[in-house]
């Protein structure tokens, strides 16, 4: 912690968990689909259901589906830009058993049809953490640089990975691995200290065993 | 490097080097984020420009927020102010509108600095602004002093806690409060020690506040007690510049507030489940805002 944790962050209000960490949860599943989506269902739990009107949860979760940072205040008008920029969009209630007070469910669909959904909770001061992607158990809170790798649970493919980022000189803070079952669908969640060049990501997924690979810009500053 | 645990690291610190707090806080802040201290300041400059601009919107805003809840309140006072109808002194009038504005720009969805939470954000701009416009003080002067506000902060943040939801409202408003009265202290000149007496003073004032805001949101009471203790800090600062001393230090002071906070029941750590969120009006309040909110889903 430094003094503008403090002093800061600079943020449009009312809320940190209700508003700033909402748009730090639409920043990242949009990066998750990977493009502007056209289509959005935005499911919201707990008091992310009660209090969305007052918090503005809703405007700042399409704020940043839009790319938006928390501090932007186009965060109020984001339904109107939305409309503009062609993205549909439908607010839902959800009631997730055992759930963070403070989760949203969001489908993405893309213009080419790919489908995207993103479970994640604000924790707290803006924090987030990322729950699930696709159906898959993850967690990530946004605060490094994040490879999100899509693959098959086989031999080699972390290494293969881990390998393209070595030869580059990227450090690895922390790396999670998620499967469905033996020899099933999973996900590889890697932090890094440094930028990822697009380059990597796009080498990664063409190695053998990756379906998908997807660079997520730090939401936390 | 400095270790924060604790306002006498702090005090000692400026003392033995002659220097003010935020000289220390800025030096050392500079090292630890392996930055020049000038692109420190320069960054403090934007925030504290922010800060401003959120006044400045806040004052000529009086319309509602989106829940209906608040909204024309650092308008009103300003009205009054430009009436001559205060009660109390000009300066203390400004410092509390201020400290409205920058809340209520918040609740409508404006740009604000967390300072140090969302909720609290107007009680530091309230009281660095006024002292800054009263004392004639440079804008990178008043940067300077929301360094020694920060260390202040830091400090606190680490021994006990700036959360609403881990310590009540006395965490959030209240440190705030104690932040403001030491930077105000050094603005006006005062010492180190006087800076830890304004901030122990002003917790001491808000020691057992709750959070309790009424259907959760940042507005009742929130936006009032940015004005309060806004107020409660200036006082602090006041006391604390003509020679009087806490009994308890600011360190001691820290660490009740935290005992304070943990014996405090949950339901008046930001859950709207005690308090005023739990009054009959507050209930209806609640209840209308839900059903409206149900109403809008698909």
């Amino acid at each position: 912690m430094n003094c503008f944790d403090i002093m800061g962050p600079v943020m449009v209000g009312p809320s940190s968990s209700h508003t700033a960490g909402a748009v730090r949860i639409g920043r990242v599943a949009r990066a998750l689909a990977g493009q502007q989506p056209v289509r959005a269902v935005i499911r919201l739990h707990g008091s992310f259901a009660k209090t969305y009107r007052g918090h503005g949860t809703d405007r700042a979760i399409l704020a940043g589906l839009l790319g938006f940072n928390p501090d932007d205040e186009r965060i109020r008008i984001s339904p109107r830009l939305c409309r503009e920029a062609g993205l549909d969009y439908t607010l839902q209630q959800v009631a997730l058993p055992g759930a963070h007070p403070n989760t949203a469910i969001i489908e993405l669909e893309c213009s080419d049809g790919r489908q995207t959904i993103v479970q994640g909770a604000s924790t707290g001061g803006g924090r987030i953490l990322i729950e699930s992607i696709n159906g898959l158990n993850v967690s990530f809170r946004g605060e490094y640089h994040t490879l999100v790798i899509s693959h098959r649970d086989a031999p080699g493919v972390i290494s293969r990975v881990t390998r393209q980022l070595a030869e580059r000189h990227i450090n690895i803070a922390t790396m999670k691995v998620f499967r469905s079952f033996r020899g099933g669908t999973a996900v590889m969640i890697i932090e890094t200290d440094e930028q990822i060049d697009p380059a990597v990501c796009d080498n990664i997924k063409h190695l053998t065993g990756v379906s998908q690979a997807i660079w997520i810009e730090p939401v936390m500053f | 490097m400095l270790s924060y645990q604790s306002i006498q690291e702090l005090i000692e610190a400026a003392v033995e080097q002659d220097q003010c707090i935020s000289d220390v806080v800025l030096a050392d802040q500079a090292a630890a984020l392996e930055q020049d201290p000038e692109n420190l300041i320069q960054t403090m400059l934007q925030r504290l420009e922010v800060m401003r601009q959120a006044v400045e919107k806040g004052l000529a805003d009086a319309g509602p927020s989106p829940s209906g809840l608040s909204g024309g309140a650092a308008s009103s006072l300003r009205q009054a102010l430009d009436k001559q109808q205060s009660v109390l002194d000009p300066v203390l009038v400004q410092v509390m509108a201020k400290a409205l504005a920058v809340a209520e720009v918040n609740a409508k969805m404006g740009r604000i600095v967390a300072a140090p939470t969302a909720g609290s954000c107007g009680i530091i701009p309230g009281i660095v602004l006024t002292v800054g416009e009263l004392q004639s003080i440079s804008d990178r002067q008043i940067a300077l002093s929301l360094f020694t506000a920060s260390g202040f902060g830091l400090v606190i943040a680490n021994r006990a806690s700036l959360s609403g939801a881990e310590g009540g409202c006395q965490a959030e408003c209240g440190s705030a409060a104690g932040m403001a009265a030491a930077a105000a202290v050094e603005l006006m000149g005062g010492t180190p020690e006087q800076s830890a007496h304004a901030c122990a003073i002003a917790l001491k004032n808000c020691l057992g506040l709750v959070c309790d805001p009424v259907a959760g949101l940042v507005e009742v009471p929130c936006i009032k007690r940015n004005a309060g203790q806004a107020a409660s800090a200036l006082a602090a600062a006041e006391m604390a510049l003509a020679g009087i001393t806490s009994a308890i230090p600011v360190d001691e002071v820290i660490e009740a507030m935290k005992d304070v906070g943990n014996q405090m029941s949950v339901t008046l750590k930001e859950t709207a489940a005690g308090g005023l969120a739990m009054t009959p009006t507050g209930q209806a309040v609640d209840a209308r805002l839900t059903e409206d909110a149900a109403s809008h889903l698909d």
